[in-house]
């Protein structure tokens, strides 16, 4: 599914370089279910970044099903992220004046097609069948956030990627986010890469990958 | 939901998420239109009641009057020449196409008297075509008839203000005026008319030409031929106006036997070329006022520009989610640019109202009349909505090109 190598990101600051990936190889299989930890500054938002084609590594190859994306153009780019990425970050990112469906419509927006009923389905999923027309200001975070994993998982992509989902939540309802990703995953077979800090968070992975100053130091099994 | 309407939705949601702001914004542009709109109308209202009252004087007219007098240097008023004559009139009847009716007259100065009135004036002899040529209607009584004409009959027709002078209160229809050793029966009096390019009707004692001829010497050219004092000629298509024009010109030429480089001996006037004149002029001048009027869209344009920007740098972190979902840089800059557009357009509409409004008022009021004609309904509509893409162009750009991870990091 997601395969890089030797992936590098230098950012020029001034005149000295700023190296926040160094030579990272990972693989990951189609299906998995992927945590990366790290303290800050690890690289590790970075990383992801890159997995989510938002951003474009300095030297290296990055194939994302088996097709070389690290030197499309930034519109090639976005073709991929509507298509293929789903998105969840930590702090929701819901656009405030729209209705919980209408942020879930977003999602399909630039991914050929405003469908509501297949909205209401993905609403329904995250168990917010009846909050479609509530605004975000008028949702707990725990709310917030499903929504946003609905609006990540409408265009059915076969990739989720999610920035410390858990990690503006409190802890009943981090749980209660990470039991429908871990449920997404094992229901539809979704391959799910996911930041965090929590290891208890980690553990629901199958796999932890450790970064420290833009390495992968160590790779375990859950 | 059709795929090309969601770019207009989401503008529109745009737009109405900051009513005051929006409405703030293109208050500019409201402004502007609604001035284009007033002085265009005030223009092409003035443009139009002076063609109306100049083709009620008859934009059909073509009146040829003798050149400037010419002796020894000494260069007299136009029309005090005698190089005009009754042949000419005939030849112009005669040989030239589109001409309805022509009309000689020959005028005179004589000593009239009424009762106690005692007063020098112009008399102007004519022809029976003269009523219809100059378009005159009779208020009392009737014109010369072919057979006073034919005999020369001593009767007139007289105009508004000559009734008003010589006859006061008293009905002048049968009366006779004593004009040198000769009395004259009025038998008509003509409906006023105001001015006309010939001297005011109203001011006209007319009698049949043929009796002219027997109470005054006609001057008479070295070839014998009568002199008259202008020649009105009817045509039966105002568009032939130039035409026609040029056609006596060159007959009267030939006639007068004027070499080139010589200048006329003649002036032709034509209501119709004047009156493209005037409406020209006023068009020019409307469309000056519409042009200042139009530098308000200018400003209210740039207003337009300085709020998108502010707009995008607010909107950043939206722009990050949206690229995030997977908008490409067009989407992004679609959705600004009709959002620029649909602020405009909603300006201008609102300013064509505004100023309909205005213009309407001073059309009640009455001072002025004012026409809003659609075509500058369309070109102000049209030129608001060109305003909004063009000071929409570098907003939208901007935003387009913002780098998704900065964006979404904003606060």
């Amino acid at each position: 599914m997601i395969r890089l190598e030797n992936i590098s990101k230098v950012y020029p600051m001034g005149k000295r370089k700023l190296t926040v990936l160094n030579g990272v190889s990972v693989n990951i299989e189609r299906g998995e279910m992927v945590a990366i930890m790290g303290p800050s500054g690890s690289g590790k938002s970075t990383m992801l970044n890159l997995i989510g084609c938002l951003d474009k590594p300095t030297s290296g190859s990055y194939y994302l099903e088996d097709k070389e994306v690290s030197r499309l153009n930034s519109g090639e780019l976005a073709q991929v992220r509507s298509q293929k990425i789903g998105f969840v970050f930590q702090s929701f990112n819901l656009l405030p004046r729209l209705s919980a469906l209408a942020n879930v419509e977003l999602g399909m927006r630039y991914a050929g097609g405003v469908d509501r009923r297949q909205a209401r389905e993905a609403l329904e999923k995250v168990g917010l069948a009846d909050r479609t027309s509530h605004r975000p200001n008028e949702l707990s975070g725990g709310e917030q956030q499903r929504v946003a994993i609905a609006r990540a998982l409408v265009k059915n992509p076969p990739l989720l990627l999610a920035d410390e989902p858990t990690g503006n939540l409190d802890s009943h309802s981090g749980e209660e986010i990470i039991h429908i990703l871990t449920s997404l995953h094992a229901e539809q077979g979704i391959t799910l890469v996911m930041i965090t800090h929590e290891l208890k968070i980690a553990r629901y992975c199958q796999r932890i990958i450790h970064f420290s100053d833009g390495q992968v130091v160590k790779e375990e099994k859950v | 939901m059709k795929r090309w309407f969601e770019p207009v939705t989401t503008a529109w949601l745009g737009v109405v998420t900051h009513k005051l702001r929006s409405f703030l914004t293109i208050l500019g542009i409201v402004i502007g239109v609604a001035a284009v709109i007033t002085l265009m109308s005030i223009g092409r209202g003035a443009q139009q009641q002076i063609l109306s009252n100049i083709s009620s004087l008859g934009s059909n007219l073509i009146t040829i009057r003798p050149g400037a007098t010419n002796f020894g240097g000494v260069r007299g008023a136009v029309g005090s020449g005698s190089t005009l004559t009754l042949e000419d009139a005939a030849a112009i009847s005669e040989q030239i196409q589109y001409v309805d009716t022509v009309a000689p007259t020959y005028s005179t100065s004589f000593q009239v008297v009424v009762g106690a009135q005692n007063t020098r004036t112009q008399v102007t002899g004519v022809t029976t075509g003269y009523q219809d040529t100059n378009n005159l209607k009779v208020a009392d009584g009737a014109f010369i008839s072919d057979y006073d004409y034919q005999r020369g009959a001593k009767v007139a027709v007289i105009g508004s203000n000559v009734k008003d002078t010589l006859f006061a209160d008293t009905d002048p229809l049968g009366q006779q005026i004593r004009m040198g050793n000769y009395v004259v029966r009025v038998i008509g009096i003509l409906e006023s008319k105001g001015l006309s390019l010939v001297g005011s009707a109203d001011d006209a004692i007319l009698i049949p030409l043929t009796a002219l001829q027997q109470m005054s010497a006609q001057t008479r050219t070295s070839r014998g031929d009568h002199v008259v004092s202008s020649i009105s000629v009817a045509i039966s298509d105002d568009k032939q106006a130039t035409y026609v024009s040029d056609e006596i010109t060159t007959l009267l030429r030939s006639r007068h036997q004027l070499g080139p480089g010589v200048d006329n001996d003649f002036n032709i006037l034509s209501l119709q070329e004047i009156a493209s004149t005037i409406s020209q002029t006023i068009g020019t001048m409307t469309l000056l006022l519409g042009a200042i009027a139009a530098i308000s869209l200018l400003v209210g344009g740039i207003g337009v520009m300085n709020i998108m920007l502010v707009s995008v740098l607010e909107r950043t972190r939206e722009i990050g989610i949206r690229k995030a979902l997977g908008a490409r840089e067009r989407d992004i800059w679609g959705q600004f640019l009709i959002e620029a557009a649909l602020l405009t357009f909603a300006g201008g509409i609102i300013g064509v109202g505004l100023g309909w409004l205005i213009a309407a008022f001073v059309n009640r009021t009455g001072a002025l009349s004012t026409v809003v004609s659609p075509d500058i309904v369309i070109l102000a509509v049209s030129v608001s909505v060109g305003i909004g893409l063009f000071f929409g162009f570098y907003p939208a750009w901007n935003a387009s090109r913002l780098n998704p991870i900065d964006a979404l990091r904003s606060e």
